[in-house]
């Protein structure tokens, strides 16, 4: 028998019925829809996460530090300790206080005495790192540095809307601010904040000066860490804080976002999974149980091919084609249908959609190979027929 | 004289069932080239099991037989098919023809199996429908044949690849008396053609347009006169 010839029996046997042919596939059209859309869906919306998911999160560890009646927990001069760190890029100690969160701050009112300005702005303390450690930019002027700190200069850095609010533009002029009673020049204008947006509301002043609103000692750690080091940084940071109180110190590492997401994804992605391969089971099932009644319906065709000649893998070869042509033609159409829903999905949530080629190729394959293994034991019950019998 | 197609020595096949069914006890004939041989008896005495011996679609329990000289008892199923394939034309009762396939495509299925080639497959069905005289039905399905349009199908169909010899199982069963005049006739050419006909048939008129009849009662075979 030659290949063609067996193609062209396998075929006309489907299309002799095109109904049944049609509706046989629909179980394994359901299963690898599924299974396309599910990891297609899944491959894109990962892709998406991952994309949105900035470094930042994934990289910012933040120590907070409990208030201690004696002896501070964290000494200012700590945060050098942490910068050393392995994995640490960046880090800034802050201090602040529920009181220091709510001071009356006003421009210097000799300059426009006619507008209200005073605002009620959070004041806090920092190391000068804090523009980096805060991904944040001088929008203008510059942050204090050591000197400052050392020399216990009453100069603030204003956050840019705190800058606004305040009627803060130019520094051209030094332009001074009032805590309370106490003046300050204002040096410079932190903004673009990617973290710790809070801050572009805030007055940062060098620790040094913070003791008159009780900004003593360092209430917060803000670690910036290479992409990956975060985990391991945020287990080593109380120590190089802190040693011998680490356990003090409570560690806010980024909820460790790509496993969070991998979590809540896989247990979804599981579920459709097995939904998936439930449907091309069931559709398994469908071709196999076609199948069979077609080849009890086909004995008399079976003698009749017998007497002309063919052998029973002639027979077998010829139901387990038009089983896995069955199931081929599923995958086709399943795979075509999940490539749809993927891309749709995709347009619907504006994404790129991410479609693995080999999965788009694979998905035919795994309809036929559902087919092939559904038409064994038809096939097989077709093949053992004795040509007498089926001839009666 | 002509070449023996069919040699049959003390053949006989038993059922196995409790008793056991002897459904053809020792027959011994030889079939000859050109011989149009009709086998007639009752129902049950064993005519249909000597076909399918005869069609190598069943094997004989013991005895030997030999078709274009071949001693098929030993072969295995492969051989048998194969010979089964190439020599043999079948004509059965109920056509067998496949419902959703033209008359033509019907009749090229008989060059599917073996080594036939592809090429001037569709000519050589179309010369066989010719030849039993239906080249206006090739693109027809079976359905809208007359009875004995489609049994002369289906002889076409055995006719594809030239076999020697064409077993017929009550060919005529299922038609009226003038579609079993047609196929009659069919069979008068054939013969007259020097193809080797044996027919199993319990109407007398078949019977009788045979040059030669054989009697099978109980399993037994006997020359009728
Ligand atoms: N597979 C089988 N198992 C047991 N007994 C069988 C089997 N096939 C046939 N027989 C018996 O063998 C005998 C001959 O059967 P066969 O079919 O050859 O008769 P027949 O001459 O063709 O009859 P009919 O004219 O009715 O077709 C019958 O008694 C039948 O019951
Ligand atoms: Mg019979």
């Amino acid at each position: 028998m030659k290949i063609r010839d067996l193609w062209t029996e396998a075929l006309a046997g489907l299309l002799a019925r095109p109904v049944r042919a049609a509706l046989t596939t629909l179980g394994t059209v359901l299963g690898i829809t599924t299974l396309v859309v599910t990891l297609g869906v899944a491959a894109t919306a990962g892709n998406q996460i991952v994309g949105r998911f900035d470094e930042l999160v994934a990289t910012a560890v933040t120590v907070e530090v409990p208030e201690q009646k004696n002896a501070p927990l964290v000494s200012w001069d700590a945060v050098s300790r942490v910068t050393r760190l392995r994995g640490v890029t960046s880090a800034a100690a802050v201090a602040e206080t529920k009181d220091s969160a709510n001071l009356s701050v006003r421009s210097n009112d000799l300059i426009d005495p006619t507008r209200v300005t005073a605002q009620t702005l959070s004041v806090l303390a920092s190391t000068t790192d804090l523009p980096q450690a805060a991904r944040g930019r001088m929008v203008s002027g510059r942050f204090f540095d050591a000197g400052h700190v050392r020399r216990q200069d009453r100069v603030a850095v204003i956050g840019d809307r705190a800058a606004k609010l305040l009627g803060v533009g130019s520094l051209k002029r030094a332009p001074a601010i009032f805590i309370g009673k106490h003046a300050y020049t204002v040096i410079g204008i932190l903004g673009e904040l990617r973290r710790e947006r809070n801050l572009s509301m805030a007055v940062m002043i060098p620790p040094s000066t913070g003791r008159q609103f009780g900004l003593r000692d360092v209430t917060r750690v803000l670690i910036n860490t290479s992409l990956g080091a975060a985990d391991l940084v945020s287990r080593q940071a109380p120590t190089a804080l802190s040693p011998g109180n680490q356990d003090l110190l409570q560690v806010i590492a980024p909820p460790s976002p790509i496993r969070a997401r991998d979590k809540a994804q896989d247990d979804v992605n599981a579920l459709f999974l097995i939904l998936g391969l439930v449907s091309l089971v069931v559709g398994a099932v469908g071709i196999a149980n076609v199948t069979l009644v077609t080849v009890m319906e086909r004995v008399s065709e079976i003698g009749l091919r017998r007497s002309l000649g063919a052998a029973r893998r002639h027979i077998a070869a010829q139901f387990l084609l038009e089983s896995t042509l069955t199931g081929l033609t599923g995958g086709v159409i399943g795979a075509s249908l999940g490539v749809v829903t993927v891309v749709a999905v995709s347009a619907a949530k504006q994404w790129t959609p991410l479609l693995d080629v080999r999965l788009a190729l694979a998905a035919p394959l795994a309809g036929a190979v559902v087919g092939l293994l559904a038409g064994l034991y038809p096939a097989l019950r077709a093949a053992r027929m004795e040509p007498v019998d089926a001839l009666r | 004289m002509p070449e023996p197609v069919i040699e049959l020595e003390l053949v006989s096949k038993e059922f196995p069932a409790d008793p056991p069914v002897l459904a053809i006890d020792e027959i011994s004939i030889d079939v000859r080239q050109g011989d149009y041989l009709a086998i007639v008896g009752p129902s049950g005495s064993g005519k249909s099991t000597l076909l399918n011996v005869l069609g190598l679609l069943d094997r004989p329990t013991s005895g030997s037989y030999r078709l274009d000289g071949t001693e098929t008892t030993a072969l295995r199923d492969g051989a048998r098919t194969r010979l089964r394939g190439d020599r043999i034309g079948f004509v059965f009762q109920s056509f067998h023809l496949l419902a959703h396939r033209s008359v033509v495509e019907n009749v090229m299925l008989a060059e599917v199996y073996g080594a036939h080639p592809r090429k001037n497959r569709r000519e050589r069905a179309l010369e066989a429908l010719d030849r039993v005289g239906l080249s206006h039905r090739t693109g027809f399905t079976p359905d809208r044949l007359s009875g004995g349009e489609r049994q002369r199908a289906a002889i076409a169909r055995a006719l594809m690849g030239g076999p020697s010899l064409l077993l017929c199982d009550e060919p005529t069963g299922n038609l009226d008396s003038r579609n079993t005049g047609a196929v009659l006739a069919l069979f008068d050419d054939l013969r007259a053609q020097g193809l080797t006909i044996v027919v199993i048939t319990h109407e007398n008129e078949v019977s009788r347009r045979a040059g030669r009849r054989v009697r099978i009662t109980d399993g037994v075979l006997s020359e009728d006169s």
